[in-house]
């Protein structure tokens, strides 16, 4: 009997896990469908990109100057030992740019954004805001969850940018300004080794698939959530962790594809 | 009163289950233009889920509701949302979208539903929230009203677009007595001025009594009574006395049905 409830239970699971899956995929396909509403006024889409990018502009460009300065400081010791400290520009621009630019600004995206983006939603559900919507003939897939997504997928890029940009920033300063590796050879050697196609490109490509799994992981998560505090505090916790680990598996095949064997 | 007169609403043999749990069995009802009407019934009885069904929210699991002659639940979404835009639902506790201001939230139908100029907007927003005597708030944000004024925020909102049909559910619930009397007759005199036709789903039997012309009570999923608000007063029905009078005990038990009490306790027999 015991072994039976046991099977019972994880047949239950699969098939949950299954339909969930399905929901997702519909939901996915819905926002595609109705995104003509994101573009066509595409104010509502600006007024979340200010809510999801431009607010997350601050902890990214911190955290952007910081990962950079440690580049500098561990770099620089490194190197220092095969005596190539001339080529910590290229390795500070490499690793932010292939790298740690898109995972980190994409993680820090879901803790701050993604987070919100769940909550935001799941409160409206759970306030029955997006009931009235319906009702009123509006329908919130266009009007709510749409422009979320679009406004995610487009800021995320500039956000990894941001990251990269100030990382190679906070790079210089510890590198070039407080450690005194020549200032010529670390951008020269920079430009000659970081490939705009390549190298930047393809964090390009990268931080988009992050922004376009981590905005829709948010707002499925959102619109999934049960309308309860505690169903709304739940689905939070689910978008970052779903996220994070989203975020690193895609990485992974990401970059086995772009630079396998370079 | 006449409930043959043109029907705005007709409900039909109509049963719903969620999965296997039955809420409404066999419900049949009409609801006459121009009319205030109170569904009244304890929590859990099924008010509100009538009230989705009739905006096509859900679909019954047999039977029909016709709205305005239409068979609601065999529209597709653009006809659904076609006969929606000539609705109006008043939420639970307002369901104001929090992150616009009270003015964006009356002008947001207009603005969604129709190309007036944001002149015209405006005024009409204006005159809105005039008619519920808060067009002193337009800037405000919802979480700067209180309790009573977002239930009449929402209202104004509900008839932005002067519907044919309004639905309010629980709308006295959780207000001071001077906010329930201004809900009760703004919801008279709104419908009244409006021509249309209002539902009204709520347990305060003394504050709707005062305002309808009509009321159904529900009991576990069937009409168990019906008439104007006279002759639910003079009724001697058990569960409308209980109900009307507020009566601890009666045909709804003040027990949750439990196993044998002197057991529970563990006492010896």
């Amino acid at each position: 009997m015991a072994i039976d409830k046991h099977l019972r239970s994880i047949g239950a699971r699969v098939v949950d896990a299954v339909w969930r899956t399905g929901y997702a995929t519909r939901f996915f396909a819905l926002i595609l469908i109705h995104s003509g509403t994101s573009f066509r006024r595409f104010r509502l889409t600006v007024k979340e990109l200010f809510s999801s990018g431009v607010m997350s502009l601050i902890i990214i460009l911190v955290a952007g100057t910081f990962v950079g300065m440690v580049l500098g400081l561990q770099g620089y010791e490194t190197l220092k030992r095969y005596g190539s400290e001339s080529a910590l520009g290229s390795l500070v621009a490499l690793s932010l740019v292939r790298e740690l630019g898109p995972v980190l600004a994409a993680l820090l995206f879901a803790s701050r954004a993604g987070s919100a983006m769940t909550a935001e939603i799941g409160l409206m559900k759970a306030t029955e805001q997006i009931s009235a919507m319906e009702m009123m003939a509006v329908n919130p897939i266009a009007r709510v969850v749409a422009p979320r997504f679009w406004a995610g997928v487009i800021s995320l890029p500039l956000l990894s940018a941001l990251f990269s940009a100030m990382g190679v920033f906070g790079g210089y300063v510890v590198g070039v300004v407080l450690i005194g590796v020549d200032e010529g050879s670390f951008w020269s050697q920079m430009q000659g080794a970081v490939d705009f196609q390549h190298d930047v490109l393809n964090g390009v490509l990268k931080s988009l698939v992050f922004g376009v799994a981590v905005t829709a992981i948010a707002l499925f998560e959102g619109y999934d959530a049960p309308p309860t505090a505690e169903g709304v505090s739940g689905a939070t916790t689910r978008t970052v962790v779903q996220s994070s680990l989203a975020i690193l598996i895609l990485d992974f095949i990401l970059t086995a594809f772009m630079f396998r064997g370079n | 009163m006449s409930l043959s007169a043109s029907a705005l609403v007709e409900i039909r043999d109509v049963n719903f289950a969620y999965a296997k749990r039955s809420i409404l069995k066999g419900i049949n009802m009409t609801f006459p233009k121009g009319k205030v009407i109170a569904v009244m019934g304890g929590s859990g009885c099924g008010k509100t889920t009538l009230l989705r069904l009739i905006g096509g929210a859900l679909k019954p699991t047999t039977g029909s509701i016709k709205v305005d002659g239409q068979t609601i639940h065999g529209l597709d979404q653009q006809g659904l949302y076609a006969i929606r835009r000539k609705m109006g639902m008043l939420f639970q506790f307002g369901a104001l979208f929090t992150d616009m201001s009270v003015f964006d939230n009356v002008a947001f139908q207009m603005r969604e539903h129709t190309n007036l100029p944001e002149e015209i907007i405006h005024d009409l927003v204006l005159m809105k929230l005039h008619a519920v005597g808060l067009r002193g708030t337009h800037e405000l944000m919802p979480a700067e009203l209180s309790g009573g004024m977002a239930r009449r925020v929402a209202l104004a909102r509900t008839v932005a677009l002067d519907p044919m049909l309004i639905m309010y559910d629980e709308p006295f619930a959780g207000l001071d007595p001077i906010s329930l009397s201004v809900v009760g007759n703004l919801i008279r005199s709104l419908n009244d001025a409006l021509g249309a036709t209002s539902i009204v789903v709520t347990h305060d039997v003394q504050e709707s009594l005062k305002i309808v012309d009509y009321n159904y009570f529900i009991a576990d999923g069937v009409i168990i009574a019906e008439g104007t608000p006279d002759e639910v007063r003079a009724s001697d029905k058990p569960f409308v006395h209980q109900f009307v009078h507020g009566e601890m005990d009666g045909p709804v038990p003040f027990h949750y049905p439990g196993g044998d009490y002197r057991q529970d306790l563990h006492l010896r027999t």
